[in-house]
């Protein structure tokens, strides 16, 4: 590993006629890194990775892989492979002859490629396979050889593009373990797109968020959960409840908002705020607490806001519920289901008064 | 409850009407290679078996000609207009451009253009040529082969590039994307990837455009000249006489050809 | 960034490059080999017939007017369009409900069914409208029949009638192909829909289906009428040539009649491509609204 990033975006920006793809995007991702694009579709990050493997060039701005600048160097010239959404694997070619495909072109001799590619195949368990057809393959082996077929040109990143979105759900979960456990093993960068935050957090070191052509948020995945610096950031990955209001004090790393409804409410701040300025407290349901009022009174802690309980919906582990604050606002609060039980009243019922409790550093307050 | 399946009448009135439809489409055929083995000299009654139409058609020179002279104006028509009608599908697939309407229209116009009216255009053309050729250089030029594979090249390119087009339509540009990340340049791009995809739908607009050739006879009519005679005009200028079983064969073996052409350009087409 | 702006511009110019080189030849076949010579009927259209066929440079409306007002070119028009449009009709009528059974049946027996109405569509022309003859002919098929059974043969071949029969058989895989495209994408569960809302079948029929499958049905009578309005061969075959069409005359004009009239046989041949054109101008009208 060397101390040059293996790539950086320096304000790239690619225009389609009036409209911004990707707008003044920079990013430096470490050697060796695996680094997430995410961000709703049409964000921009697939425009970011086409530029990264060159088949799309920044209208603005420069893209380049290991200290080398691309603007000049088309696709097939770029030490960079990519694992396509649809795998884009070759139709008429067997197995062995997709894999091969990249090494031929580099002209490797002819007596290496049968070993190079079997090694490949074995790598993603895939031995056996090299005269099948793609089209008599399942989506999950598809993938496998899209990988093999990347990683046998032992590229310096590798570039993934939605590649287990065509995956049903556990074929998805086994292939993240299978994408995790090839990294560590060929120890090559992966830029990884996806839309999933789910899959992002699972597998990445570091995150980068994207929305309309910018990147709001880049950092690890506890950092993008924990610490959003932005409203979207806080409302795209995972699940949360906004309160809107304006910062009336702050106070090391902490500030209170007055909520538009009267609420004062108390939570970290990941940036500056000043008094006066609109702003938005997150409050994740699993971070809040449901109590009876008479638990509540022995609790101290700075939220208290007293609600009705509204609906209650159980999902086996946990359970979701939704309760009133007043006539205009409800908040979600997830309990875990940490007892077996079947008593109907070891759950909430609608209807029920409670008390929802939360200390100000589970909160967070977020200025746009 | 009222069934509201398709009521069963219904589905068996449509497949009864859909037989006779199909019987109409080939009954004229079947008659046709019957009736090319009667004994019969008119041709148009069963009285036994016999393969001397066929042996008689053979031994004539005059329309074995013909047919030579039918297959070189298809073959050499078909490699020229599979190579032009290739090209320009790959450009209008392939890229985006001003007037690509217009070569869009151009392009379809000769498929809906009714033959008598290219032929005659065609004829026209060639004569004015041949006197503008004449009065500049003393050459006397005759309509021959070559006239006919022009205009036969014209109409063809059309098909072909529709044929073309249909599979470049298919066919998921983010193969060549993979051929290029996996370091293959553009030419290597094209005849590793492009070419071995869409060479299905190459062939079959090839069959197809050679198919047309053979079949064509209203322009081969207008633009040959005389000496170099064609099969379709040959056929065309015995059956506007009479019927005679040495016709039924001839044209027995003429549909027999296209059927396993259009048999080829097919299977050629599916197979992907 | 200036220099990125010059790789934009080396990639550009490559394009253009690579697009003339795919484009040229053909386009300049095109033009040549097919739009010239349009051209030249155009121009021919208005110029003089000399002696013995031979064309005098001397431009005139003459030929036009000829076409309209002399009876036997007015009344080959009028039997043309005529002739064509019961033509299309029939087969609109013999093409809908063949499609819509195609459309209904499993796939792998759509696509064999459709390729039995492909073969025909490929196959030559001539011949198999001169098969006809076998079985119209006075001594032929069906006369051959009546006169086992004892029955007064019929007057069958050389009739406007073997003339139609010809021109719907020739013509009638034009109809069901784009009829079959138009139908295979017609969602049928809104037939079902329109039932559940209270429609009968015709109603479903003509309020649903029929609009639905507009693009289809112009198509395919646009395929048709065009071709038939320029036939001659079935004419000459069947019909006996005992009346004249448009495509009997332009040939005529052409080739064979004593002495020949080019210019007269262009004027005839743009009319053809004019009443073309506004068909196509007028189906490209009705399935763009579609597509709205």
């Amino acid at each position: 590993m060397s101390d040059t990033p293996a790539i950086e975006l320096h304000d790239v920006v690619k225009q389609f006629g009036a409209t911004y793809a990707v707008d003044h995007v920079s990013l430096q991702v470490g050697d060796g890194e695996f680094f997430s694009l995410l961000g709703p579709s049409g964000c921009g990050k697939t425009t970011t990775l086409r530029m990264i493997a060159g088949f799309e060039y920044p209208s603005h701005g420069e893209v380049l892989i290991h200290g080398r600048a691309m603007a000049a160097t088309p696709p097939h010239r770029r030490p960079v492979n990519t694992v396509f959404q649809s795998y884009a694997l070759f139709p008429h070619m067997s197995v062995a002859q997709n894999v091969a495909f990249g090494l031929q072109m580099k002209g490797v001799p002819k007596h290496e490629l049968g070993p190079r590619v079997q090694a490949a195949l074995e790598m993603v368990r895939l031995d056996g396979f090299d005269q099948r057809r793609p089209r008599e393959m399942s989506g999950g082996q598809q993938q496998r050889v899209a990988l093999a077929r990347a990683l046998v040109n032992q590229p310096e990143v590798l570039l993934l593009d939605e590649p287990l979105g065509a995956l049903d759900q556990k074929l998805r979960k086994e292939m993240q373990f299978e994408l995790k456990r090839l990294q560590h093993r060929v120890g090559i960068t992966f830029i990884f797109v996806t839309h999933d935050q789910e899959e992002a957090l699972t597998m990445s070191d570091r995150i980068a968020v994207m929305n309309q052509g910018k990147v709001l948020q880049v950092g690890s995945p506890t950092e993008i959960y924990e610490r959003p610096t932005c409203r979207f950031v806080a409302d795209f990955i995972g699940e949360t409840n906004f309160i809107e209001g304006q910062v009336v004090a702050h106070d090391g790393g902490y500030a209170t908002i007055q909520s538009h409804d009267g609420l004062e409410l108390r939570g970290v701040t990941p940036r500056p705020v000043s008094v006066g300025a609109h702003a938005t407290l997150s409050l994740r349901p699993e971070k809040a607490r449901l109590l009876t009022p008479d638990q509540a009174q022995s609790v101290q802690e700075t939220f208290r806001l007293a609600v009705k309980v509204e609906l209650v919906s159980y999902i086996g582990s946990d359970t979701r519920i939704t309760v009133r604050l007043n006539a205009q606002r409800t908040l979600d609060v997830w309990e875990q289901n940490t007892r077996s039980t079947l008593d109907r009243n070891a759950y909430w019922q609608p209807g029920e008064d409670a008390v929802l409790v939360c200390p100000p550093e589970n909160a967070l307050v977020l200025v746009e | 409850m009222i069934q509201r399946k398709p009521a069963r009448w219904l589905s068996q009135a449509l497949r009864s009407y859909a037989i006779l439809v199909y019987a109409f489409l080939y009954l004229p055929i079947v008659v046709l290679v019957i009736f090319s083995f009667t004994r019969d000299e008119f041709g148009v009654r069963w009285t036994g078996f016999t393969l001397d139409w066929y042996i008689r058609l053979f031994n004539n020179p005059r329309l074995m000609g013909a047919a030579v002279n039918t297959l070189i104006v298809g073959v050499a028509s078909t490699l020229v207009a599979t190579l032009l009608g290739t090209l320009l599908a790959l450009a209008l697939e392939r890229y985006r451009f001003r007037g690509r309407g217009a070569v869009d229209g151009l392009l379809y116009l000769p498929i809906v253009m009714p033959e008598i009216v290219m032929a005659v255009a065609l004829l026209a053309c060639s004569a004015l040529a041949f006197d503008l050729i004449n009065a500049l250089t003393g050459h006397v030029l005759r309509r021959n082969l070559v006239t006919v594979t022009i205009g036969h090249i014209a109409f063809s390119i059309s098909f072909v590039t529709v044929v073309v087009r249909a599979s470049l339509k298919h066919f998921d540009r983010r193969l060549e994307e993979a051929a290029a990340d996996l370091g293959a340049n553009s030419w290597q791009i094209f005849w590793r990837i492009t070419f071995p995809l869409i060479l299905p739908g190459v062939i079959g607009g090839a069959l197809l455009a050679f198919t047309l050739s053979l079949d064509d006879f209203i322009i081969s009519l207008f633009l040959s000249g005389p000496g170099t005679s064609l099969l379709p005009v040959e056929v065309y200028n015995r059956v506007r006489r009479a019927i005679t079983p040495e016709i039924n064969a001839i044209s027995t073996l003429m549909l027999l050809l296209s059927i396993t052409l259009v048999v080829l350009s097919q299977l050629a087409q599916r197979r992907r | 960034m200036r220099v990125i702006g010059m790789i934009d511009q080396i990639r550009m110019r490559r394009d253009r490059r690579n697009l003339l080189a795919l484009l040229a030849p053909g386009m300049l076949w095109l033009l040549a080999f097919f739009a010239l010579p349009l051209v030249i009927i155009l121009l021919y259209s208005i110029l003089t017939n000399g002696p013995r066929g031979a064309i005098v440079w001397q431009p005139t409306l003459e030929n036009y007017r000829t076409l309209f007002t002399q009876t036997i070119y007015v009344n080959a028009y009028l039997r043309s369009i005529r002739i064509s449009l019961e033509t299309t009709l029939i087969c609109l009528l013999l093409g809908y409900p063949l499609a819509l059974f195609i459309v209904r049946q499993p796939a792998h027996w759509r696509t064999l069914l459709i390729f039995l109405v492909l073969i025909p569509f490929w196959t030559n022309f001539l011949v198999r409208i001169y098969a006809w003859q076998i079985i119209l002919a006075n001594n032929g098929l069906i006369n051959g029949g009546l006169t086992a059974l004892g029955l007064t043969p019929l007057a069958l071949l050389n009739t406007e009638g073997a003339t139609l029969l010809g021109l719907v058989y020739g013509e009638l895989p034009f109809m069901v192909l784009p009829l079959y495209a138009a139908l295979a994408r017609f969602d049928f569960t809104q037939l079902e829909a329109a039932a559940d809302l209270g429609a009968n079948r015709w109603q479903a029929f003509w309020r649903v289906m029929v609009p639905q499958t507009m693009p289809g049905i112009v198509a395919g009578s646009v395929l048709v009428f065009i071709p038939t309005l320029g036939q001659f061969v079935v004419a000459e075959l069947l019909g006996g040539a005992k009346v004249d069409y448009l495509g009997n005359l332009i040939q005529r004009l052409f080739l064979r009649s004593n002495p020949i009239n080019w210019p007269l046989g262009s004027a005839l041949a743009v009319i053809m491509m004019v009443i073309l054109l506004a068909l196509i101008f007028w189906y490209f009208r009705v399935t763009r609204e579609d597509e709205r």
